[in-house]
């Protein structure tokens, strides 16, 4: 192999630098192996990559920016529901997780000051940490959509029926007793809810006053639920909905604007594709574990590190702006 | 490939270290970059329990505003990166902002709905799944 060295053999690499003369790019590729053959420089290599990593992030600005504009027309359109179902989210996990994912922004971008410097070890920590970071934000994410799925608090018609399925409160009562004619949710419904909601009915369906029973409500409804503690309940729930155990309480709240199940709909849609997307910045910090792991990166190539990292900021970048915009109504 | 013979240059200026292609941003930057951060989340949520009416989601969007600044500033070194870079970023967001400002327009040239009551087929299903949901769309105060 040492009998012709020609310009394109890379095994020419010891000998280099005694003859940087002929053009050369087989000296750059033994320099920079890493340089791919269809670039001058590592430098328009970089920037090549960089710009082709902004425009990817400008499609990804513009896909959750169609769901932000989504967000715009529900809100102005029902800005009651979106004051009164922002109380069921649980600010404590939504701040806890806004801080894990500033905290991963930083090590990610200490891991990029750490491969542009060629320490190993402390840019593998740091991609470890901000792994951690994105694990701990779908474990906080993960009890937060599991509690909301329990208590009904869903997307669509899921929204409107009651929990009897699953060992709530409604359902060890209503097991309890003989079987019960009324619908579980009508079972549970408080005196104070029926009339209101007979009031908000148009005229036509409303019963006239002289067809009215006369016959008394019970004290205790057929389930052991009195009116009272309904109430009682719908009023706790309303000091702090956030807190609430097993039941689906929003049903039995009269004060429930109508159409409350749309915002669940862009908060599962927009913190669900946000939740997609820490999902695969996971992987992807994984595949750069493994390859700093291998001692690939240092000064002269980091450009995995630093587009990975520009991904993993605008997944904070989004989250910056859903967390007042879900959690922080009022 | 050439470990840590930069070292020399970390922990203070770092601009004498710099790497073979794009910019070397200091550490000291990036901790009072997320330590900012990390403030202005703490402020937003305590602006929460200030109630300022309709100012309140200006200020929670002003704030988010600055957090998403100082991220793509300097965490994304979209300070120091090419200016062409920049410009493509803030083309998104402007394109973003003109798709939110011509949906919100229309969206606000529609009346209240007339109807009184949910629609018949959205009230039929309600009755049988959840005879406790809200009555819908009731009929507007200023229409005759």
């Amino acid at each position: 192999m040492s009998a012709h060295a020609s310009a394109g053999d890379h095994h020419a690499a010891d000998g280099h630098g005694d003859h940087g003369h002929g053009g050369g790019h087989g000296h750059h590729n033994a320099e920079y192996p890493f340089l791919a053959h269809h670039f001058e420089t590592p430098a328009q290599q970089f920037d090549s990559a960089k710009l082709g990593m902004w425009l990817f992030l400008v499609t990804e600005v513009l896909f959750f920016g169609a769901l932000f504009v989504g967000y715009a027309v529900l809100r102005n359109r029902y800005p009651d529901v979106f004051k009164y179902a922002s109380a069921y989210l649980d600010t404590t996990m939504g701040g806890i997780n806004t801080g894990v994912l500033i905290l991963s922004s930083l090590t990610m971008a200490m891991g990029v000051y750490f491969a542009q410097t060629g320490r190993k070890t402390a840019l593998v920590v740091c991609l470890w940490l901000t792994m951690a970071g994105a694990a701990g934000f779908m474990v906080i994410k993960y009890f937060e959509y599991t509690h909301k799925f329990h208590v009904h608090l869903v997307w669509g018609e899921g929204f409107y029926k009651p929990v009897t399925d699953d060992g709530g409160l409604q359902a060890a009562e209503l097991s309890s007793k003989a079987p019960v004619p009324l619908a579980p949710a009508q079972a549970t419904m408080s005196a104070a809810t029926v009339t209101a909601q007979q009031a908000s009915m148009p005229a036509f369906v409303q019963m006239p006053a002289g067809e009215q029973t006369a016959i008394a409500p019970p004290a205790e409804g057929p389930s052991g639920m009195a009116p009272a503690v309904i109430d009682a309940k719908a009023a706790e729930h309303a000091a702090d909905p956030a807190t609430h155990g097993d039941e689906a309480l929003h049903l039995q709240d009269a004060s429930m604007p109508p159409n409350t199940h749309l915002f669940f709909a862009i908060y599962y849609a927009m913190t669900g594709l946000h939740g997609i997307h820490v999902l695969i910045g996971m992987g992807v910090i994984g595949w750069l574990i493994v390859r700093a792991g291998r001692g690939e990166f240092g000064p002269k190539y980091y450009t995995p590190v630093d587009l990975v990292g520009l991904y993993w900021h605008i997944v904070d970048l989004v989250w910056i702006f859903l967390f007042p915009l879900f959690y922080l109504i009022d | 490939m050439g470990h840590a013979h930069t070292t020399s240059g970390h922990g203070h200026a770092g601009h004498d270290a710099q790497p073979l292609v794009g910019h070397l941003v200091a550490p000291w930057i990036l901790f009072a970059t997320g330590g900012a951060l990390i403030v202005l989340t703490v402020i937003t949520v305590a602006v929460r329990y200030v109630d300022l009416g309709e100012a309140n989601l200006l200020v929670a969007l002003a704030i988010a505003g600055l957090k998403a600044t100082l991220v793509s500033l300097f965490f994304m070194h979209l300070r120091w990166d090419r200016p062409f870079n920049q410009l493509i970023f803030l083309s998104g967001i402007l394109f973003v902002v003109l798709m939110m400002a011509f949906c919100l327009m229309d969206t606000s040239q529609y009346r209240d709905s007339q109807y009184v009551g949910n629609p018949a087929g959205v009230q039929a299903v309600l009755d049988k799944d959840a005879p406790n949901a809200p009555i819908a769309a009731q009929k507007s105060p200023d229409l005759p």
